[in-house]
């Protein structure tokens, strides 16, 4: 299998090793190793946790920067709906595109106006014989990375429809090479202004085999900030937004699935609610869901590691925003899924779990896995580099780590080694060891040394 | 031919939102020893039944779960009162179950029949007053 590609780096001179995101990462990709943070790129699923938490600014997604504008004569930006809900006391969204416009790009698609035709194939998958329910959304390319790795028995489930982001290039590229029969199509840019990592992930790596026509991922805050400046200068704006309610409240939790016109949803957001639902839905306990929309970051869309607006603020102002909007003006009129929206291939699994590809040898490492955890303090302190203590045993057994790093059991250790060898206890120790310190800093004799 | 790996858990029966934790752990240590998924999904359905039994009847216990090559076995036993009626337990819909445990969705007479339904063999030795041990078993070769 093909390595996966990721978007969040890290700055090993700002990374101090602090365990924070260590403790945070949902499916314990990270450990620290040498001083700093080191992620598995197996388990990673790009949902960006470690980039919010991060104290030291360390972790840092990586995306195109403006520059790549130059890249490509004809540039088309795909906003995200998100990006709608970072700017403060806009009057509507027209501004917005005009200042994209203004910023250098040619043609403007909204993805909210993808959305839209989404939600109106999603409406007609749903009602399709056979299906298997619940429908999970594959828009957030997190959830079926973490489907993937973690709930292959899940896969099915998954929409085999493609998600907004790429509706919306395929879209945007007919249009302009229609539109520009003269231009190469190599020279037609497509970027697309992402609130989160994952989907500069999604457009590295692809969908179930998808083509992928996003040419270049913006980071939603280097727009903003650009944006904001160009924006203080419209008076009126010349191009419009054309996306409705339905296409907007995508940006936010619950907008996907209210767009379902089936009160049999479920809607969760945050990756720790978003797992424990798919433990239950893998037990068989929603049979009578038909939708499940599951959003990585805590709000939705608008929670994304490259968002500039908190997300419930972002959210408040796409409700003043969306309100006398049409409800969904960029629904098609077509009565089936056209072929073209499907997913290439199911989405397969990736057994980033598996201790072994032979069943005797992960049998023999779990056991000692499970002999050494019983040794173990069991406080999940972090200080060894892994998560949990049970982390740590997989480690020692994976030969990626050794026993000696637990600090709670070297502590013990010395503290026997003193008692046995020397007759002191740890705490005499100290306090010589620290008057000794004293002594070295302040000169032999005690007295503070000064010339 | 690998020696059995053994999984120990304690399930508290003080704490019911805890319930159901042991489960999880278990999928996760299959999926890691790569048994394949439609039989780590029935084992999970079945050890997570188990469990809320223990801590809604019980007053919780413990879980084994030992995986051989051939098959995965699970040991529930707790040290509660007893079941009555064996019979009449295992028939879908028969709940004994409080209405406050009701309200959560559980106690609808389900446990034991999935229980059943998912494992394929399970054995259930109770005495009034003195505990009950469910023993199941899902093949894997």
């Amino acid at each position: 299998m093909q390595d996966y590609k990721h978007s969040v780096s890290l700055d090993v001179n700002k990374c101090k090793g602090c365990t924070t995101c260590l403790k945070r990462c949902p499916t314990e990709a990270i450990r620290i190793r040498g001083g700093h943070a080191v992620i598995n790129s197996k388990r990673c699923i790009d949902c960006g946790e470690c980039i919010k938490v991060c104290p030291h600014k360390a972790k840092r997604a990586s995306h195109d920067s403006l520059d790549s504008l130059n890249d490509f004569k004809v540039r088309v930006a795909l906003p995200a709906p998100a990006l709608y809900g970072q700017f403060d006391n806009i009057e509507s969204i027209d501004y917005i595109i005009e200042g994209l416009y203004r910023l250098g790009f040619d043609y403007v698609f909204e993805v909210a106006g993808a959305a839209e035709m989404v939600s109106a194939y999603t409406r007609i998958y749903l009602g399709k014989p056979g299906v298997k329910k619940p429908v999970i959304s594959s828009a957030c390319p997190v959830i079926t990375r973490m489907i993937n790795i973690n709930f292959p028995y899940l896969s099915d489930n998954i929409m085999p429809i493609l998600p907004p982001i790429e509706v919306a290039a395929a879209v945007a590229r007919e249009r302009m090479q229609a539109e520009l029969p003269d231009v190469s199509p190599d020279d037609i840019g497509i970027f697309f202004i992402s609130p989160c990592t994952a989907k500069v992930s999604y457009v590295k790596n692809g969908f179930a085999g998808s083509k992928n026509n996003v040419d270049r991922v913006l980071s939603m805050r280097d727009v903003y900030f650009r944006l904001i400046d160009v924006m203080r200068d419209i008076d009126v704006p010349e191009h419009t937004a054309s996306s409705g309610m339905i296409g907007i409240g995508w940006a936010s939790t619950g907008g996907e699935s209210s767009a379902v016109f089936n009160d049999k949803y479920l809607a969760a957001d945050g990756i720790e609610n978003c797992i424990k639902v798919l433990e239950q839905i893998e037990n068989d306990d929603f049979t009578d869901l038909d939708f499940i929309e599951l959003d990585a970051c805590s709000g939705g869309c608008v929670g994304g590691a490259m968002t500039v607006a908190n997300p419930y603020i972002a959210q408040a102002r796409l409700q003043t925003l969306k309100r006398y909007l049409p409800v969904s003006p960029n629904r098609p009129q077509d009565t089936d899924v056209p072929e073209r929206f499907f997913v290439d291939e199911g989405v397969s699994f990736d057994p980033g779990l598996l201790l072994s590809d032979d069943r005797n040898e992960a049998m023999r490492m779990m056991s000692e896995i499970e002999s050494i955890t019983a040794e173990l303090p069991g406080l999940d302190c972090g200080s060894c580099g892994a998560p949990t203590c049970m982390a740590f045993a997989e480690d020692i057994v994976k030969n990626e780590t050794s026993a000696d790093e637990c600090t709670v059991i070297m502590r013990e250790m010395f503290h026997d080694y003193l008692a046995r060898h020397k007759g002191t206890t740890l705490a005499e120790e100290y306090k010589e060891y620290k008057g000794l310190s004293l002594k070295e800093k302040n000169g032999p004799d005690g007295t503070a040394a000064s010339e | 031919m690998a020696d059995n790996v053994v999984f120990h858990f304690d399930v508290d029966g003080e704490d019911f939102s805890s319930a159901g934790g042991a489960s999880v752990t278990v999928k996760k240590k299959l999926r890691q020893l790569g048994i394949s998924q439609e039989y780590i999904r029935r084992v999970a359905i079945a050890m997570y039944e188990g469990e809320i039994n223990m801590v809604i009847h019980a007053n919780g216990g413990t879980a084994d779960v030992i995986v051989s090559d051939e098959e995965i076995k699970i040991v529930l036993a707790d040290t509660g009162p007893g079941i009555p009626d064996v019979s009449l337990a295992m028939q879908e819909g028969f709940s004994t179950a409080r209405d406050n445990i009701r309200s959560l969705g559980f106690g609808a007479g389900m446990g034991l029949p999935n229980m059943k339904k998912y494992t394929d063999t399970m054995e259930i030795e109770t005495e009034l007053g003195r505990g009950t041990t469910i023993t199941m078993t899902v093949k894997i070769a």
